[in-house]
């Protein structure tokens, strides 16, 4: 049975055997060919070791064979009969946080590296931690050089109960304990023979078998990356599909407009189909036209996501130039690009405790808790949520440098924007023309506006509009909130100018 | 790490290949696409693909005829169906080409409807821009890096999409998927932006331009059982060949008009096949009977050298890729 890929991210320095595990993984399941081989027994020799080096199989960039570190995420393929592994290699250092929080966020599962001599160093934890945070629900736990503490079961018992402890605490809820030795392959790959009373699976074993979809399905997104348009008669909106299953009769909401659509047709990976999956690159055409572009968001009416603008996240800093609070950054939050100041740094996590500390700004490589406010609202849905809603980076305008990883934890609280976001109803009474029309020109002025027609549920319709901060055009009146405005001329244009000017 | 032994290393029975092959069929085969890898991949470099649409504004599609940018215009047909593909395809030609490569590149163009420029190293050559390397080692590889960082700045692309994979050699390990180029068209590998999730930083200044590579998380297995699941139409230089060749240090080259012979050598008739596509003064072949893509994928399983090891380019010095792609390589 044919099994989807399962990514991996690993974190390590030099001495603590994550090269000799990887080297070892790649080397047992025949993923080394023999001009990689004689490669690097070449280097190593030249270097005047007499052991091969599996380490210069994954650290490709000249300065780091030069240096003898890993400096960068180096991305390692292998597979098995069972599966296809992407492995995502990182230095474990503190300096290099923001590799390690890069190689883990595209991540599956983490495996963390204990050496049995020296139980639970910080690198261990701050990889457990970084994992926690940015949603990696599951995690092997590799405790190596066991042939150094002759493979005494009561030492990885210990190593166990107290990185199970660490675990549960960061709200891992999957773990799995493995005792190995790395160098000489006992339960990497085969079972081994010196660890009897070790019954549970080798960590290939358990690689190959286990279970990385997330336990309940998320409500349906689609992040429209491109629109589609060779003629008239078509016109479909690209994206990948997020959190549920499609069907064509589904019906979707446009996050711009609160417009209501019903699916017509679907194309997954440019075939027509009945039903397409999560993860899917699918292109949806509508039973109707609408105006949908680059960045728009269609989701599933029932499970709407949370508009705002001012939102609380944690952020991972990446680049030299420390945060500065009201500088303006480019957010870029799936194919969606928006404008965005950091208001304000609530704290930065200490990373090998996980407690919050008071901070103003954050530097590379910190973690920290900020107030992001945006342009416009964002449709999000908190990054444990689901992770690819969840997630944006922010990127230096002046440079285009990515200074950022961002994850959303929900709408900030604050005085500041509730009232004055506040959509409005406008009761265009006693106009002739085309109220469609008008929404869709205040639309193009960067007005997020709907026209409402339908008299049934005209007045829930158009509350739910202004809560999320969308103007509403009615031609009757709607209750007491909506605003009369008795049109001078049929103009939209100058229409638009009554419309804007003060009460 | 013990050395290896040299019998696992040359090891020739490789039932567990065998087992691969069996066991990693392709998404047809498999009920459920879900759970299926080539799945992912395809989804994921479409979803690349629609990212360089959306963010750039004249990209262009490099093809050389070879497997992978083949399978990239695939994946390209497929991202903008039913449109057409929404930018052009760009061929940097060495002159050096076997002819079959030309044929066949422009019946795919014609077959997909796209457009096709063609930028040569001969032209680069006429016009001064670089010197032609001598003697019988000579190689017009490493003169494309000006013909195509010429075209880029000619066409004005932005976003120059490539076939590459992270698995092809360890340079290429690290490279991010879009991979700012500066506007002098090189890379800096040790200030490279960070790649989180799938969002892509598509923001650059003007003259600055992107690599983007969809297929990064593939392998070569996984390309020949794409090929084989998409049925795919692929130049016949893959496949088993009756070819006149030299052995020329650990490769063999084909004998051509572009090949200029050692006074030791002496050609050969021999059955081959291409595992890769270039420059025919540094692509070497491999002998081989395969000639389905049944075959080759098997060959391909059970092959204990990678593929790039017939290309005397990457050779000539350990870090020669990474030297070569600071450049502006492809």
């Amino acid at each position: 049975m044919a099994a989807g890929i399962l990514r991996l991210a690993t974190a390590g320095s030099v001495d603590d055997g994550k090269s000799s595990l990887i080297g070892r993984l790649l080397y047992d399941s025949k993923s080394v060919l023999e001009d990689q081989m004689r490669s690097i027994e070449h280097v190593s020799r030249q270097r005047g070791s007499d052991q091969i080096e599996l380490a210069l199989l994954t650290d490709g960039l000249r300065a780091e064979r030069e240096q003898n570190i890993t400096i960068d995420v180096a991305y390692r393929y292998f597979a098995t009969a069972h599966r296809k592994f992407i492995i995502a290699d990182t230095p474990g250092h503190l300096q290099y946080t923001r590799n390690m929080v890069t190689g883990t966020s595209t991540a599956d599962l983490s495996v963390l590296l204990v050496d049995a001599r020296k139980g639970i160093l910080s690198q261990s934890k701050r990889h457990a931690a970084i994992s926690a945070l940015l949603g990696v629900r599951h995690v092997v736990v590799a405790i190596n050089k066991m042939d150094l503490v002759e493979f005494s079961e009561p030492v990885f018992d210990k190593i166990a109960r107290e990185f199970g402890a660490i675990l549960f605490q960061l709200g891992i809820p999957r773990a799995e304990f493995i005792p190995i030795s790395a160098l000489l392959g006992d339960n990497v790959v085969e079972p081994s023979e010196n660890m009897r009373w070790y019954t549970g699976p080798t960590l290939l074993g358990f690689l190959e078998k286990v279970e990385v979809g997330s336990d309940e399905p998320g409500p349906i997104r689609l992040p429209v990356q491109y629109v589609i348009r060779p003629n008239q008669d078509f016109r479909g909106f690209a994206g990948r599909l997020e959190g549920s299953s499609l069907r064509v009769g589904d019906v979707l909401r446009v996050a711009s407009t609160g417009l209501e659509v019903v699916v017509d047709r679907l194309l997954v990976a440019g075939v027509e189909a009945g039903e397409a999956l999560p993860g899917e690159a699918v292109t949806v055409t509508m039973d109707r036209e609408i105006e949908v572009s680059r960045g728009d968001l269609l989701y599933s009416a029932e499970h709407p996501p949370l508009f705002a603008d001012r939102i609380e996240a944690v952020v991972c800093w990446m680049s030299p130039e420390p945060l500065r609070v009201g500088q303006r950054y480019v957010l870029l939050h799936g194919p969606a690009r928006v404008s965005a100041i950091v208001e304000a740094v609530q704290s930065r996590i200490d990373i090998d405790t996980l407690l919050p500390a008071s901070a103003q700004t954050l530097a590379m490589n910190d973690i920290g808790r900020v107030v992001v406010r945006t342009a416009r609202p964002l449709a999000f849905d908190p990054y444990a949520d689901l992770p690819s809603t969840g997630s944006f980076v922010l990127v230096d305008p002046g440079t285009h440098a990515t200074v950022a990883g961002g994850m959303i934890q929900g709408v900030a609280s604050g005085p500041e924007t509730v009232a004055e976001e506040q959509g409005r109803i406008y009761w265009i009474d006693g106009w002739s023309g085309d109220l469609r029309g008008l929404a869709s020109e205040l639309r193009r002025q960067g007005h997020p506006t709907v026209a409402v027609s339908d008299t049934v549920h005209q007045q829930e319709f158009a509350h739910i509009l202004t809560s999320q901060g969308i103007d509403v055009l009615v031609a009757n009146e709607v209750g007491e909130s909506s605003i009369r405005i008795e049109p001078k001329s049929q103009s939209i244009r100058e229409l638009i100018v009554q419309l804007h000017a003060p009460p | 790490m013990p050395p290896p032994n040299e019998r696992t290393v040359c090891d020739t029975t490789p039932h567990a290949f065998t087992q691969i092959v069996s066991a990693m069929t392709t998404c047809v085969e498999v009920p459920s696409r879900e759970r299926c890898a080539l799945h992912e991949l395809e989804s994921e470099a479409i979803y690349t693909l629609r990212e360089v649409a959306g963010q750039l504004d004249r990209p262009a599609l490099l093809f050389s005829g070879g497997k992978d940018s083949i399978v990239l215009v695939h994946l390209a047909r497929k991202a903008f169906a039913p449109g057409p593909i929404p930018f052009p395809l760009l061929h940097i030609d060495t002159g050096h080409n076997f002819p079959e490569t030309i044929e066949f590149r422009d019946w795919l163009v014609d077959h997909v409807g796209a457009t096709l420029f063609v930028r040569s190293v001969q032209d680069s050559i006429d016009r001064g821009r670089v010197v032609e390397e001598a003697g019988p080692y000579a190689s017009r590889n490493g003169l494309q890096t000006v013909t195509l960082l010429d075209a880029i700045a000619e066409l004005k692309i932005d976003a120059a999409l490539g076939g590459a994979r992270r698995d092809e050699e360890k340079a290429r390990a690290k490279e991010r998927v879009f991979s700012h180029r500066d506007a002098f068209g090189q890379w800096d590998p040790k200030n490279q932006r960070p790649e989180l999730w799938s969002i892509y930083n598509g923001l650059k200044a003007p003259g600055e331009h992107f690599r983007v590579f969809p297929l990064s998380n593939w392998t070569e297995l996984d390309i020949w059982r794409y090929i084989r699941q998409e049925r795919l139409t692929i130049p016949s230089l893959y496949f088993s060949h009756s070819r006149e060749v030299v052995q020329r240090q650990e490769t063999l080259l084909a004998v051509s008009e572009v090949l200029t012979l050692l006074p030791s050598e002496r050609p050969v008739r021999k059955r081959v096949r291409f595992r890769t596509v270039g420059d025919a003064t540094c692509t070497g072949a491999i002998e081989s009977g395969a000639s389905s893509l049944d075959e080759i994928l098997e060959e391909v399983v059970s092959a204990r050298v990678t593929e790039r090891n017939g290309r005397a380019d990457d050779r000539r010095s350990e870090a020669a890729m990474e030297d070569r792609k600071r450049q502006g390589y492809f």
